[in-house]
């Protein structure tokens, strides 16, 4: 029958592999792994195309252009959701967007045709927990900062009648305290799925080249190839929506601690 | 039964969660057309808001693809 060669192990690319020496601290060994590279690589990138574009010219160039799109983007999604104040926070969320948009498309990149397999850093919560619980403990200095113990005030939406605050302060409690969780448990399994739903269709064509059938095979493999491509254009649009709704939602926790509600 | 058929039968249930998260996601969008085709001018001003409706949507799907993952490979 078929080929075993043909298997394939779709959570491989998810491994995070060490590479190169690494040095211990306090008992835990650091070591410089391959989703390290990967953010690192992101944030060169990101460095470069930022760089490339801060030219302040009058009539912008098209590299111009293109970093003002998304400052522009950035700052009026700021200034809508949280007023004039959201200036204050803009730089935070944009470096926020970009390093999850850079970290995403880089782990797009089909490199592994040239035997170097990008790793996305944002198919792993340990990542994406971090920048979660980062907005979360920025909305909580902000807030206690800003109001004082009037922050618990968020809990009690206006006007709830005084029967239901037992009822509503609860459920409002465990609503906040979700949020990090949600925020960055939704981006990590939107590029999981997305890379592991890849990695099946890509089993299926090798596995369908690989098949002993006289034509059936090559007509899977010629079918899942193309749908590969369809979802690749897929991934693409949701590495872009994720890291907007990442923004977005971390842009409306920051307004609630900023303007409570 | 098996305690690995059940782990099976299972995450396959919860693949079942994925794929109404999918309508609840067509419906906010489909909603949101339905609007701004009513009232284009009002359109662009609600595009926030319909990217929290998409992503709170979204969030019980991917939780149902958790719950799967979980079940396959972590129980």
């Amino acid at each position: 029958m078929a080929a075993e060669s043909g298997k394939i192990d779709p959570m491989h690319q998810f491994e995070v592999a060490p590479m190169g020496g690494g040095f211990e601290l306090g008992g835990q060994e650091i070591l410089f792994t391959n989703s390290a590279l990967w953010m690192a690589v992101a944030a060169v990138l990101l460095g470069v195309f930022m760089v490339g574009g801060m030219k302040r010219s009058l009539v912008p160039g098209r590299w111009q252009a293109a970093v003002e799109g998304f400052t522009t983007f950035i700052s009026s999604m700021m200034t809508q959701s949280i007023g004039s104040e959201g200036r204050t926070y803009t730089p935070y969320v944009f470096s926020l967007f970009m390093f999850i948009l850079f970290c995403n498309l880089v782990g797009m990149l089909p490199l592994g045709v040239f035997g170097l397999h990008p790793f996305t850093a944002t198919s792993h919560i340990a990542v994406t927990g971090v920048l979660a619980l980062l907005s979360f403990s920025i909305v909580l200095v902000v807030g206690f900062w800003k109001h004082g113990l009037h922050f618990f005030s968020l809990f009690v939406p206006q006007g709830t009648p005084k029967a239901m605050l037992p009822l509503i302060v609860p459920i409002e409690f465990i609503s906040f305290m979700i949020r990090p969780f949600s925020l960055g448990l939704r981006l990590f399994v939107a590029m999981t799925a997305g890379h592991l739903l890849l990695k099946v269709l890509s089993s299926f064509v090798i596995g369908g080249m690989n098949a002993d059938t006289l034509w059936l095979g090559s007509i899977v493999s010629l079918l899942s190839f193309t749908l590969m491509i369809g979802i690749s254009a897929l991934e693409l649009l949701v590495a872009a929506i994720q890291a907007y709704v990442f923004a977005l939602l971390t842009s409306l926790y920051i307004n609630d601690a900023v303007n409570l509600h | 039964m098996d305690a690995e058929a059940a782990k099976l039968i299972g995450a396959g249930l919860a693949a079942v969660g994925a794929g109404i998260s999918a309508l609840g996601v067509g419906n906010v969008f489909s909603s949101f057309l339905e609007g701004a085709l009513r009232n284009p001018a009002a359109a662009d001003g609600q595009q926030g808001r319909l990217f929290i409706g998409f992503a709170a949507a979204e969030l019980l799907g991917l939780l149902a693809f958790v719950v799967a993952v979980l079940l396959i490979f972590v129980v």
